[in-house]
């Protein structure tokens, strides 16, 4: 015999896991907000909104699927090539419909390297990942009859969007092209996490043990997510050829890799918007250091990172804590202690 | 009849060490079969094997019939073998909710949809609310598992592997580290487990394994020691002579 | 084709010493230094003010590079490194990118961002014929200096008693530690030498590899490669994986240009899949 209140409880925390936070809503409305009130800032935003949908991506293997990885741009620009060759022949000249081909490009790609992450340890991860980017970027380098070389790929011209909107000097269409795809892509990030899928890739990263002793087949799962956040970088970084007309070598070095890394880590792996929330302070900093010192601004950029893991990255996401507790009174679990309360009503450990 | 779990002269060696030899095991439909022995005995092994988590080195492996032995441990517990983790293998992160719906999501088949949101199903929550109120979680449901107390935490590992609905179930010490107070709990769950389930128990608890078993093989050095039901293991002398530091000290 | 493996071997070597500071550290510690090549850097930027704005005789740069490289590295260690060991690799992977980052910015303030080069003395340039084989002199003494250095570092493995207090920590840090062996103090001072040797291993390098500011970005999937191919068990896994990948890579750009750098790379990423321990590691669990 079910009891109502249990059933209706426990049926209300699951859809309510999945609900739009007030102050996600907020976030797109002020997004929204920007395109109107904040136009003289347009080009700058791009890249943050570019950076964004790249740390999103990062943050689908890194925070729920526990694979760190020192070579995500190698997704970014394969993708961001494949952009600027099919713009510059005229092959796809309608810009989303390229978008989405370079995407399930770079999702190729990360399929086929997948295979790669799933043995040994945290460190080979590391070492294979790099060393896939920087094997791309060495072809990228030597092929460059068709990547243009160290100078990168010039003289992209990009038809309008959607035949309609015609990309401008100022950056606007660029921008709400842009937002449009972030927003597009989070909306998807959203099911996919809250999915029966998403939640076994939690269970993956949590402890991959247990979820094989499920039934879960590890190995499939992580190839899957892999191969997704691969097509979600590709995306982002199809768009920064689109907006910004131009690819070089730097979108798959490592540098490139470990800006995004820093940002995801900045806003907090695990929610889908530590990503966003990173790239916006990201950008703010560097755009802020280089101000003050334009050649050496990866100095304090260093700095930042070294005293991030030195005061400890859980204190750094807590300023979150107070807000995710706030929402969670709001829920069905208003009956019950706030998780992040210290354990109190243990006296039998 | 049939044995719903065989193994077939299990051998598993780790470099020197063999630590399980010429095991073979009949387990019948529907059986409450204990496996005991002393400490490192090879208990642990045996699951890992039947499980899959181990390769053996010779010996087969059957599941109704069907060979097992080369099977991935995931497609073993597709075909209905599920177990507990002697050390409690849990998710720190997620919840009994979360926690449960999974087993019960992939169980469905529903582990690769990235569509649907997790408890849009009725079948899926009216099938998390049973076991959790099968396993007493019902007040600790909403808490992330990390800071359940201990006894709570073992009533989960085993919520987790009943979830699967098994055919088989391999309990590993169920028990284990659980204090005085709240290993009632823990028994009387174990008795209450449908009936149609085959269960293998290994524990060290004797008053749990003899009021619980209708057989019971003994495991000692890696192989199989005595096998049969309760009251002739419990005469026999060589097991006494086997457990008789044991039975000082428990 | 000799003088390929004359180079070869030269590189392979130079690539041990800069390397093997890290491969210990990781055994030891299981410490992630992406930063090592900082090190490195510091040891060639070090020697290349030394010879050649005061003076300092080549071979006295040498040893001074590595001292005080060495003495560098003790002072982050106590200071900044011996909050990390206890994190997650992701955290010791961002701190250390982070100290790369601050010492590629910083070198290239006070230095400059143009290649430089240590001014080598006359003895040291042009070539001696050996065994009938013309081999570069520099190269000759990056050999022998190498190899020197790895007798030392295998005798005082095998043969002193820090040495097999440094293999038991590295074989099993609890179990050492519970015989008495003080394997923090180990630890500090494997990890002193071993960024002395990387310091020493840069100005030893600066001639053949290139110094500038981005040299420890450059160079880190190298000291990587190393590592992985090699193992931390053992040093000659090390070795031997610095000489594969050395005389693979001189191979490699000198027989398929456009390719050559890809030698490595594809070492790597075969013996990952293969055997994700290394080539040479010991197949013992840890």
């Amino acid at each position: 015999m079910m009891s109502r209140p249990l059933q209706e409880g426990v049926s209300r925390y699951l859809v309510d896991r999945a609900r739009w936070h007030p102050l996600e809503i907020a976030f797109w409305v002020v997004a929204l907000a920007s395109v109107f009130l904040l136009s003289g800032k347009h080009l700058i935003l791009t890249e943050i909104v570019v950076l964004a949908l790249f740390a999103l991506s990062l943050d689908l293997i890194l925070g729920y699927s526990g694979i760190i990885s020192l070579g995500h741009a190698a997704y970014f620009g394969f993708a961001g090539y494949v952009a600027g060759r099919l713009a510059k022949h005229n092959i796809i000249t309608e810009p989303v419909l390229a978008l989405i081909v370079s995407g399930l490009a770079a999702a190729l790609l990360g399929f086929v390297t997948s295979f790669l992450v799933l043995r040994g340890s945290d460190l080979t991860r590391l070492m294979v990942t790099l060393g896939v980017s920087l094997v791309l970027r060495e072809i990228a380098n030597q092929i460059d009859w068709l990547t243009g070389g160290a100078d990168g790929l010039q003289g992209i011209v990009m038809a309008p969007v959607l035949g309609l909107f015609p990309f401008d000097l100022a950056g606007h269409v660029a921008y709400v092209y842009s937002l449009c795809v972030l927003f597009i892509m989070v909306l998807l990030a959203r099911r996919i996490v809250n999915s029966p899928f998403g939640l076994s890739l939690r269970s993956v990263k949590d402890n991959p043990v247990r979820a094989s002793a499920l039934g879960i087949p590890v190995n499939g799962r992580l190839v899957a997510m892999y191969t997704v956040a691969a097509g979600y970088a590709g995306i982002a970084g199809a768009l920064l050829t689109q907006t910004t007309q131009f690819v070089s070598l730097d979108v798959l070095s490592l540098e490139r890799s470990a800006d995004v890394l820093l940002a995801l880590v900045i806003g907090g792996t695990g929610y889908l918007y530590g990503g966003i929330i990173g790239a916006i302070l990201f950008k703010l900093m560097q755009d802020y250091l280089a101000n003050l010192t334009p050649q050496y601004w990866q100095f304090w950029i260093g700095l930042v990172l070294v005293i991030i893991v030195l005061v400890g990255r859980e204190r750094l996401t807590n300023w979150t804590t107070p807000v995710r507790a706030f929402l969670a009174r709001l829920g069905p679990r208003a009956a019950h202690p706030v998780e992040t309360a210290p354990a109190s009503t243990i006296d039998e450990r | 009849m049939a044995p719903v779990l065989e193994t077939i002269g299990l051998v598993k060696r780790f470099g020197g060490i063999t630590a399980a030899s010429d095991v073979s095991l009949q387990i019948e439909k529907g059986a409450r079969h204990a496996l005991i022995g002393p400490n490192g005995a090879g208990k642990t092994t045996v699951v890992n094997l039947l499980t899959g988590m181990l390769r053996p080195s010779e010996g087969q492996i059957l599941l109704d019939g069907h060979d097992i032995t080369n099977s991935e441990p995931h497609m073993r517990v597709r075909r209905g073998i599920a177990r507990t983790f002697q050390i409690n293998q849990l998710f720190a992160e997620l919840t009994p909710i979360e926690a449960i719906g999974l087993a019960v999501s992939e169980r469905m088949g529903m582990g690769r949809q990235w569509w649907r949101l997790v408890g849009r199903r009725p079948e899926v929550v009216e099938d998390i609310i049973g076991i959790i109120e099968q396993f007493q979680l019902a007040d600790v449901m909403y808490d992330r598992t990390a800071i359940l107390p201990y006894g709570k935490q073992r009533l989960l590992e085993i919520a987790l592997a009943i979830a699967c609905r098994p055919r088989v179930l391999l309990l590993d010490e169920p028990a284990a580290g659980v204090p005085e107070a709240e290993r009632h709990e823990i028994l009387t769950t174990v008795a209450s487990l449908p009936k149609d389930v085959t269960v293998l128990l290994i524990e060290h608890d004797m008053d749990l394994v003899f009021s619980f078993a209708d057989r019971i093989s003994v495991l000692v050095n890696g192989a199989l020691f005595a096998d049969g039901t309760p009251d002739a293991v419990a005469r026999d002398a060589r097991v006494k002579a086997v457990y008789l530091g044991e039975t000082f000290d428990a | 084709m000799l003088t390929i493996l004359f180079d070869g071997i030269a590189y392979g070597m130079l690539l041990f010493v800069l390397a093997c500071g890290l491969a210990v550290t990781l055994g030891l510690m299981n410490f992630v230094n992406l930063a090592h090549g900082s090190f490195a850097m510091a040891g060639g930027y070090i020697s290349l003010v030394l010879v050649n704005r005061h003076g300092v005789p080549f071979f006295a740069a040498l040893p001074l590079a590595f001292v005080v490289t060495a003495l560098i590295g003790a002072l982050f260690e106590r200071t900044l490194y011996v909050h990390v060991y206890a994190k997650s690799h992701l955290d010791q992977v961002l701190f250390t990118i982070g100290l790369v980052f601050m010492s590629v910015a910083a070198v290239d303030y006070v230095m400059g961002s143009q290649q430089q080069y240590i001014q080598l003395p006359a003895m040291l340039q042009g070539q001696v014929n050996l065994l009938g084989l013309n081999v570069g002199k520099y190269r000759l003494l990056i050999i022998v200096i190498c190899g020197l250095l790895t007798i030392a570092l295998q005798l005082t493995l095998a043969r002193t008693r820090f040495g097999s207090r440094l293999r038991a920590s590295v074989d099993d840090p609890r179990v050492a530690s519970g015989l008495g062996i003080h394997v923090n103090g180990v630890f500090a001072v494997t990890f002193a030498v071993g960024s002395g040797l990387a310091g020493l291993g840069g100005a030893l390098g600066a001639e053949i590899l290139g110094l500038d500011p981005t040299f420890p970005l450059k160079f880190m999937i190298y000291f990587l490669i190393v590592v992985t191919v090699g193992g931390t068990s053992s040093i000659t896994g090390p070795f031997l994986a610095s000489l594969l990948l050395g005389i693979g890579d001189v191979a490699g750009k000198y027989y398929v240009p456009k390719f050559g750098a890809f030698v490595i790379y594809t070492i790597m990423i075969v013996v990952l899949i293969w055997r994700p321990q290394g080539l040479f590691a010991r197949a013992t669990a840890r």
